[in-house]
């Protein structure tokens, strides 16, 4: 049976018994596909559409006459889109690499080191891992409150670290649990320290397990509408990109030709990363499967 | 902006140099011990930032939030009297929390239940073909957008313009051009508005279940398919009854992940009806009491209501890691 598969397919698969056999799962995915796509696609053909366009004809009716960036214009001119995208960036790189710094040391415990609690504190972890993040917010808001830091950045820097941490930290140790055990103890005998055992060998090999994290990372923060709504607050001199936009939805209601291009302005970073670093992004939802 | 902009770059740079520092000076201090106590030692001192954080973070208001439950905590304070479980029963009773809950309920059930099984599904097709790459990349990219651009995004697709004008909504164009029935409002009309956000929900997530599903898949021994189309069996059969239970573990993470998402839906909602026309969730609610209501005891309950429903699977997820651990 397997071999007559394979006759068949080496034989012009077009016009094969298989092609007609899968016409369906053809036919479904593709269908499948174009109903995922349709919804992005419309409205980036519409954020190139004038004003009066938008709003009183489909953008199925779209012709390249009336293409025009008016929109994205208009968006960043009056509504401080640029502000918020450069603080969406001062909120999630320092998020970022605050998140991944700091799991890395504690994986790297975690994975060769041993101590008495190391058990019980990661599957302490490993159960907060699923905890809402609503647990934290009330509290919190009021810490941060009592110690100013509402309405600042390092306040949300702090707080996505911490509720990152245990995913962050879960996938850092997987990765290095993995190394191989001899490159360490081979590196231990010839006299390393844990820190150079640490800085030439953990990091470097597991570049593919940081790229992942901070991919994830990266778009978890700079997506995030809740914390950012409740730390930061709406005024536009803070305000980063979910929080603008969702402004501008409550202000304009059916403002179509503000609201299409103020969400493609948002979504370009994350999109271009997702598509150049598609692999990374796979490998740790796959190695994480859960993130809180 | 400018400042900002440089900022955004100069800040990393200083809290990686700042751990660096941080480390070097506790193996500096590490190195004058004597070398019996530094290997209790280290550890302590590679974890603490983490540990720190975590507790400040996470663990700290958990204990707070548990406390604060069955306090009558509003604008300011920190602390209130404590009024026993009058909160509980006001979450139970009052018909709009209730009535938040009940939607979460569908959630859970309609969100998951096609998420899980057209991912599946997929993820089956998928392997079946050539191309299944750009498919899975197009079902996946929904993740990569934020929970606000899908708002937008799908407010957009439910448009809504009454019966005599031009629809510039996708769905009602379709609605009233090929089967000319009046054009709908998909987030306004009850029950089915809910619904509507459902559908966007699997919007997002699909992709996400079929790409693990798909992975899991690919893991489990082709030979086994084979054996038993050999033996006759229907496709049907290979997939019911091999396919399915071979995958049952990863199946499960996959449908606990979405559960979990589920009971913790926020931004869909928020974005698109701001949980107005009964579309109304858990994690809304705690918003709305944390910020409008400024009642931190009744946030705090729905939080630690939402905690216990959790719970479950907390347990569970900590029994598969020992069990994978273990293996």
């Amino acid at each position: 049976m397997i071999v007559q598969k394979k006759v068949n397919a080496q034989r012009s698969p077009w016009l094969s018994v298989v092609f007609f056999r899968n016409l369906p799962t053809y036919l479904l995915l593709l269908l499948t596909s174009v109903m995922w796509i349709l919804p992005t696609l419309a409205l980036l053909v519409s954020s190139f559409r004038p004003q009066d366009k938008i709003a009183n004809t489909g953008w199925w009716t779209f012709s390249f006459s009336e293409f025009t960036l008016a929109n994205y214009q208009a968006v960043f001119a009056a509504n401080n889109l640029g502000l918020a995208f450069v603080n969406s960036l001062y909120l999630t790189i320092p998020a970022t690499v605050l998140t991944i710094a700091v799991a890395s040391l504690a994986a790297y415990a975690f994975s060769w080191m041993r101590f008495s609690g190391s058990n019980l504190i990661f599957t302490v972890l490993v159960a907060l891992s699923i905890v809402p993040i609503q647990m934290s917010l009330g509290p919190i808001l009021k810490l941060m409150s009592a110690l100013h830091l509402t309405g600042r950045f390092e306040a949300v820097w702090i707080f996505h670290a911490g509720i990152g941490l245990p995913f962050a930290i879960f996938l850092m140790r997987n990765f290095f649990s993995a190394l191989p055990k001899e490159m360490f103890e081979s590196a231990y005998l010839d006299g390393a320290s844990p820190l150079v055992a640490f800085f030439r060998l953990a990091l470097p090999t597991s570049v593919p397990a940081l790229a992942s994290l901070a991919i994830f990372q990266f778009m978890w923060v700079w997506n995030d509408l809740l914390v950012a709504l409740i730390f930061l607050g709406g005024t536009p001199s803070v305000a980063v990109l979910p929080v603008a936009i969702s402004y501008l939805v409550g202000q304009y209601g059916d403002g179509w030709q503000l609201l299409t291009a103020a969400a493609f302005i948002s979504m370009a970073l994350p999109l271009l990363l997702f598509f150049t670093m598609q692999r990374y992004f796979v490998q740790g939802i796959l190695a994480g499967s859960v993130k809180g | 902006m400018l400042e900002k902009l440089v900022l955004a770059f100069l800040i990393p740079v200083l809290i990686v140099g700042g751990l660096l520092f941080y480390l070097y000076l506790g193996e500096a201090l590490i190195a004058r011990l004597p070398r019996s106590r530094q290997g209790a030692i280290r550890p302590w001192i590679w974890l603490s930032p983490a540990l720190l954080l975590l507790v400040v973070i996470m663990v700290w208001p958990l204990l707070q939030s548990f406390v604060a439950s069955f306090q009558h905590v509003t604008g300011d304070a920190v602390t209130g009297p404590f009024v026993g479980i009058q909160n509980y029963i006001t979450a139970f009773t009052d018909p709009q929390m209730l009535g938040s809950m009940v939607n979460n309920l569908y959630w859970i059930v309609f969100f998951t239940g096609v998420t899980v099984c057209g991912g599946l599904a997929l993820a089956v097709l998928v392997n079946r073909v050539k191309y299944g790459g750009p498919v899975k990349t197009i079902l996946f990219m929904p993740m990569a957008i934020s929970f606000v651009a899908t708002g937008v995004i799908w407010r957009f697709m439910y448009a809504y313009r009454p019966e005599d004008a031009p629809q510039i909504g996708t769905l009602n164009a379709v609605v009233t051009g090929l089967f000319h029935i009046p054009p709908v409002a998909w987030i306004f009309q009850q029950p089915g508005n809910n619904l509507a956000l459902i559908v966007v929900g699997v919007w997002m997530f699909t992709g996400f279940c079929l790409v693990i599903l798909n992975a899991g898949l690919r893991s489990l021994p082709e030979e086994v398919h084979e054996a038993a189309r050999v033996d006759g069996a229907t496709e049907w059969q290979v997939f019911s009854r091999i396919t399915v239970p071979l995958l049952a573990p990863t199946i499960s993470v996959v449908a606990t992940t979405m559960v979990i998402n589920a009971l913790k839906m926020f931004d869909i909602v928020y974005v698109m009806t701001a949980g107005n026309f009964g579309t109304d969730v858990i994690a809304n609610q705690i918003y709305k009491q944390l910020y409008s209501s400024r009642d931190l005891g009744m946030a705090s309950t729905l939080a630690v209501i939402l905690l216990v429903v959790i719970f479950p699977f907390m347990v569970q997820n900590v029994r598969r890691f020992h069990a994978q651990e273990n293996r």
